[in-house]
């Protein structure tokens, strides 16, 4: 019998510090995974987290993590060469097909990056799997901004809408991703475009009542769930929300699905 | 074939099967109930017929035996995750038709969902055969009639009995626990289900989305925040529910060694949706409380069709501390989904 829940060892290849708290580490796994699923990081005698896949390649995949508890913590002390413990991949992930040759929007929440982070790198490697894409990154201060390099090389592909909360930095907006909604030309592209948006849960809500109010419709938008989980296959109960299991049927879900969702 | 057996006949078949079999059944539990000098019933190993409570219903139900309150899922060093081992021995469990049709909606849960099937779920339910015991017609909490749970199919046991003050009478039918009965005279009993309890339940039609969501909203849940103690009683006792969380546990004095386990998680207890750095999304006993009530009566069905996620055994309504009882809580819901509908005109 296969037990769904055993992990297994990987070594850790690099840590790279993206900010004081949110820091990726590059494990070596030949694990698939499509973009915008999860895997459930694991420590003996420590526990589990779920945390999503925000960049891949060959034999290896990338976590970026916000260190806040029991695991995240501990996962903060080791190094290169040290081991982590895998298991997954997990979740449905972004329905990219359904974006293929359209005009793509992405609206992200400080570290909601991480979850499409991978979908936008490979955006940005093959031109002409999406139409074209912008990108509208929110960050609550300079302190909070992850991926800088990324940052600076998606703004030659795509077109970007960097902004902190409140505070003021060249060449970046100061606002809430929310108030710059209305700058995308929703009505230039007929029925030909998707939109994705991940953050904290208020920056989701607030997001998805935005475009809408400026001509989105719900069938085109996407959105990415976090919630508590224990055993990411559906059994523990946690992630559960109404008759979807977030990590069955999600993290990724339609927004016509998610906005009748009640926690 | 049927059996009469008297109590020493009784006996000796019981301690035979507890040679083969890992024989689960009702047990009194004597001065280990809830208030002092009460007993408490739950189910345990036994190897006679006369330790097992019949005449009443268990205060626990039977899904501890196959799903326990808290179970070793992995052993560890520092390097390797090993599953924990689980005996090979066949078990028999003598359940009430509302226990053996929980099991059928735990399996809903535990092997399928999303495609993945419990290692440790399934290992042990494959071990298990169900001896059907006959319900005497319950208590003033039950209403497995209105849940339709009152009885179960030929398939669902390999024995049924009734027990009497003077032994029991049996069918047997699973061919493997023929052999346990022979040279027991014969009867023609054969098992009998309630058709009425005292108590009925109207369950309310929620398949209206706008009808939900409005119910979602209604005041009826305030009324929870004041009585609701969120204890978690009503859920460990809940012969459907299936919740759990993983914690790992060092032993010890070895930092270095230790077990991954599973324990029974409540989503009554407060922090059953907390997330780190992030406000709960259900922080009152009455957003619990509805969470609970809706996924019994609506959301489980919604997703795997059939039935609902109850079977009416009444066990949580008999184990609130706060006396709070969930028949009265989804006529309530029935009342409130009436109005809701009035309201909107669908009367
Ligand atoms: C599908 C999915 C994808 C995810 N992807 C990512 C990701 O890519 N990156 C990422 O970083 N996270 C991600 N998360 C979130 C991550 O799983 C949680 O933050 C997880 O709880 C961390 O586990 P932990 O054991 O370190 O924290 P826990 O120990 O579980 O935290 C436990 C509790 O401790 C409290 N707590 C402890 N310390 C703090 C603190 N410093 N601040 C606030 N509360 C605290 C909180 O109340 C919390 O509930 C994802 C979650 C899901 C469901
Ligand atoms: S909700 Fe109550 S009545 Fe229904 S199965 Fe659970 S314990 Fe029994
Ligand atoms: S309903 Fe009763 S048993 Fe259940 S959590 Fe509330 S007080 Fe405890
Ligand atoms: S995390 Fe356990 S059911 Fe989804």
């Amino acid at each position: 019998m296969i037990n769904p829940v055993q992990p297994y060892p990987c070594k850790i290849l690099d840590v790279h510090k993206e900010s004081v708290h949110e820091w990726t580490f590059r494990v070596a796994t030949d694990a698939k995974v499509a973009h915008g699923q999860f895997m459930q990081l694991s420590i003996p005698m420590i526990g589990e987290a779920p945390i999503s896949v925000s960049a891949q390649g060959d034999g290896w995949l990338e976590f970026t993590i916000r260190n806040v508890g029991k695991v995240t913590n501990v996962i903060f002390e080791k190094t290169a060469g040290d081991t982590l413990f895998l298991r997954g991949p997990y979740g449905k992930g972004w329905p990219v097909d359904q974006f293929r040759g359209k005009h793509m929007v992405v609206i992200t929440g400080g570290t909601g990056l991480a979850p499409v982070r991978s979908m936008l790198n490979a955006f940005a490697a093959g031109p002409g799997l999406v139409k074209d894409v912008t990108l509208i990154c929110g960050f609550k201060n300079e302190e909070g901004i992850v991926f800088h390099k990324e940052l600076e090389e998606w703004k030659n592909k795509f077109t970007t809408i960097y902004a902190l909360d409140n505070d003021v930095k060249e060449n970046w907006r100061t606002g809430m991703v929310t108030a710059f909604v209305k700058e995308i030309p929703f009505d230039q592209w007929g029925d030909d475009y998707a939109v994705v948006v991940v953050g904290p849960p208020p920056m989701m809500k607030f997001t998805g009542l935005e475009l809408l109010k400026c001509g989105a419709k719900v069938e085109n938008i996407w959105m990415s769930f976090e919630r508590k989980m224990s055993c990411a296959v559906g059994k523990c109960g946690h992630c559960r929300i109404d008759e979807v299991y977030v990590c069955l049927d999600g993290p990724v879900f339609p927004y016509s699905v998610a906005r009748d969702l009640v926690d | 074939m049927s059996y009469i057996l008297n109590t020493q006949q009784a006996d000796k078949v019981l301690g035979t099967l507890a040679e083969k079999y890992a024989v689960y059944a009702p047990k009194r539990f004597v001065n280990q109930g809830r208030y002092s000098a009460t007993d408490s019933i739950r189910y345990d190993k036994v190897s006679s017929a006369s330790e097992i409570v019949w005449q009443v219903k268990s205060d626990y139900p039977a899904k501890e035996v196959i799903n326990p309150i808290q179970q070793a899922i992995f052993y560890f060093t520092e390097d390797e995750y090993r599953a924990s081992k689980v005996k090979e021995q066949p078990v028999l469990i003598f359940a009430r038709p509302c226990d053996i049709n929980a099991q059928k909606i735990q399996a809903r849960i535990f092997a399928g969902n999303g495609g993945f099937t419990d290692l440790y779920y399934a290992r042990m339910r494959e071990r298990v055969k169900f001896i059907l015991m006959d319900c005497n017609g319950g208590d003033d909490t039950c209403f497995c009639v209105s849940m339709g749970s009152n009885a179960v199919d030929e398939g669902d046991y390999s024995a049924a009995v009734k027990f009497s003050d003077g032994g029991m009478e049996v069918k047997v039918t699973d061919p493997e626990l023929e052999p346990f009965f022979a040279g027991c005279d014969s009867c023609d009993f054969a098992p009998e289900f309630v058709t009425e309890n005292e108590l009925k339940v109207e369950v309310p039609d929620l398949s209206d989305k706008e009808v939900r969501l409005a119910l979602k909203k209604h005041p009826m849940w305030k009324e929870y925040d004041a009585r609701c103690v969120s204890c978690g009683a009503c859920t460990v006792a809940c012969s459907t529910c299936t919740c759990f969380t993983t914690r790992d546990v060092i032993y010890g004095d070895n930092p270095e060694v230790g077990e991954r386990r599973r324990v029974t998680a409540s989503c009554q207890i407060a922090g059953f949706d907390q997330m780190a750095g992030q406000r709960e999304f259900r922080s009152t006993a009455g957003d619990r409380m509805r969470y609970k009530v809706l996924h019994k009566f609506h959301d489980y069905k919604a997703r795997f069709g059939e039935r609902h996620m109850c079977v009416g055994c009444g066990r949580c309504t008999h184990r609130c501390p706060e006396l709070i009882s969930i028949s009265a809580t989804v006529n309530k819901v029935s009342a409130a989904v009436a109005e809701i509908k009035a309201d909107l005109g669908k009367a």
